[in-house]
């Protein structure tokens, strides 16, 4: 069973060693056969140099397309490579690579194609500020109420999709923050979608994708776009 | 002919020609130049036929004309706008595209 972690990376050349061989060492300790994907979206540091010395693969993007455009390379590369299951793993060292194995244990008992890391299920670890908590729990509400089921974090980067899911997001896979609008996309394509509790830990380097300036422009954006993928999907069944 | 008459007409053919030394050039696609030089015959037609406007207003039931060239000219704009929204959006998609595709060519190449 191939397993690939995709790790997309904006200016993370502090955070991105750490991360790439933490999930190596798990790699190794849990008897796991992961192949470590890093997608470089056109970092200005040198973040490239650093990945290329790592023992990953490293797909250097020419132009920057944020983290939807970038973790679609991942996939695409995953499905070409014929891996079984692709992890998305932040490159800014939130999701400690020892939540690893929790998600492929859940897929494979749970038969799920989507398996996602909560951090809100045994509220452990590092829990995010109260406006982006309010975010996350209006998305949770959408989410309810457009496909009726029920995600605690679905902002959640961390994140397991299976060899039918990676065909699927190899064609589409939205853009601009597509953590909550992926959801929607699984679940109307009829995908088993579930949750396991995860600890995170803050960010160790880099800038998130979200600032607290376009927060408002993010929800905006981001429902605008889940009420459209609904009824593109809708609609053309 | 009054005066204005003939500035208008002046400006509108130079634009003309302006549009078809872009396209010779190569600087703007056909596809694209359409609407300028529907845009410009509009005027120039307009130019010659005074009464045109006066007459065209009042068949759609507009009191005064001015207010006829304003809304079209308005609604003109809004649909190109909206045209080359879309265009960017294609452009936006092929280019993401072809990025992804570089990199994932770029590794195979590498192995």
């Amino acid at each position: 069973m191939k397993i690939a972690a995709i790790v997309p990376a904006y200016n993370e050349e502090k955070a991105i060693t750490a991360v790439v061989n933490d999930i190596l060492q798990i790699a190794h300790e849990q008897n796991l056969s992961i192949g470590v994907i890093v997608v470089n979206d056109c970092s200005k540091d040198s973040t490239s140099e650093i990945i290329s010395k790592l023992n990953c693969v490293a797909l250097n993007l020419p132009v920057n397309l944020g983290i939807g455009g970038a973790v679609q390379t991942g996939f695409k590369y995953a499905f070409e490579n014929g891996f079984d299951y692709a992890i998305q793993i932040d490159g800014d060292g939130q999701h400690p690579a020892s939540e690893i194995p929790k998600l492929i244990n859940a897929a494979k008992e749970n038969n799920l194609d989507v398996v996602i890391g909560s951090r809100f299920i045994s509220k452990e670890g590092f829990q995010s500020s109260a406006i982006r908590r309010f975010g996350i729990n209006y998305f949770k509400w959408l989410n309810r109420f457009l496909v009726g089921i029920t995600v605690n974090d679905s902002t959640s980067g961390l994140r397991l999709i299976n060899k039918k899911t990676l065909e699927l997001v190899s064609e589409y896979y939205p853009d601009e923050y597509p953590e909550p609008e992926a959801i929607i996309l699984y679940s109307l394509n009829k995908l088993k979608i579930g949750e396991v509790s995860v600890n995170m830990k803050e960010r160790q380097g880099g800038v998130s994708s979200i600032s607290s300036v376009s927060s408002i422009y993010y929800m905006f954006k981001v429902t605008l776009a889940i009420i459209y993928t609904f009824i593109r999907i809708k609609f053309k069944k | 002919m009054f005066r204005i008459q003939a500035i208008a007409i002046a400006t509108s053919i130079l634009f003309l020609l302006y549009i078809v030394r872009l396209i010779i050039k190569g600087k703007l696609r056909e596809e694209y130049s359409i609407v300028w030089i529907v845009c410009t015959i509009v005027l120039i037609l307009f130019s010659f036929w005074r009464d045109g406007l006066a007459v065209v207003s009042e068949l759609v039931g507009v009191y005064s004309p001015p207010n006829l060239v304003l809304i079209a000219t308005i609604f003109a704009v809004f649909i190109y706008l909206l045209h080359l929204s879309v265009v960017v959006s294609k452009l936006h998609s092929q280019n993401k595209q072809l990025a992804q595709d570089i990199a994932l060519l770029k590794e195979k190449l590498k192995g």
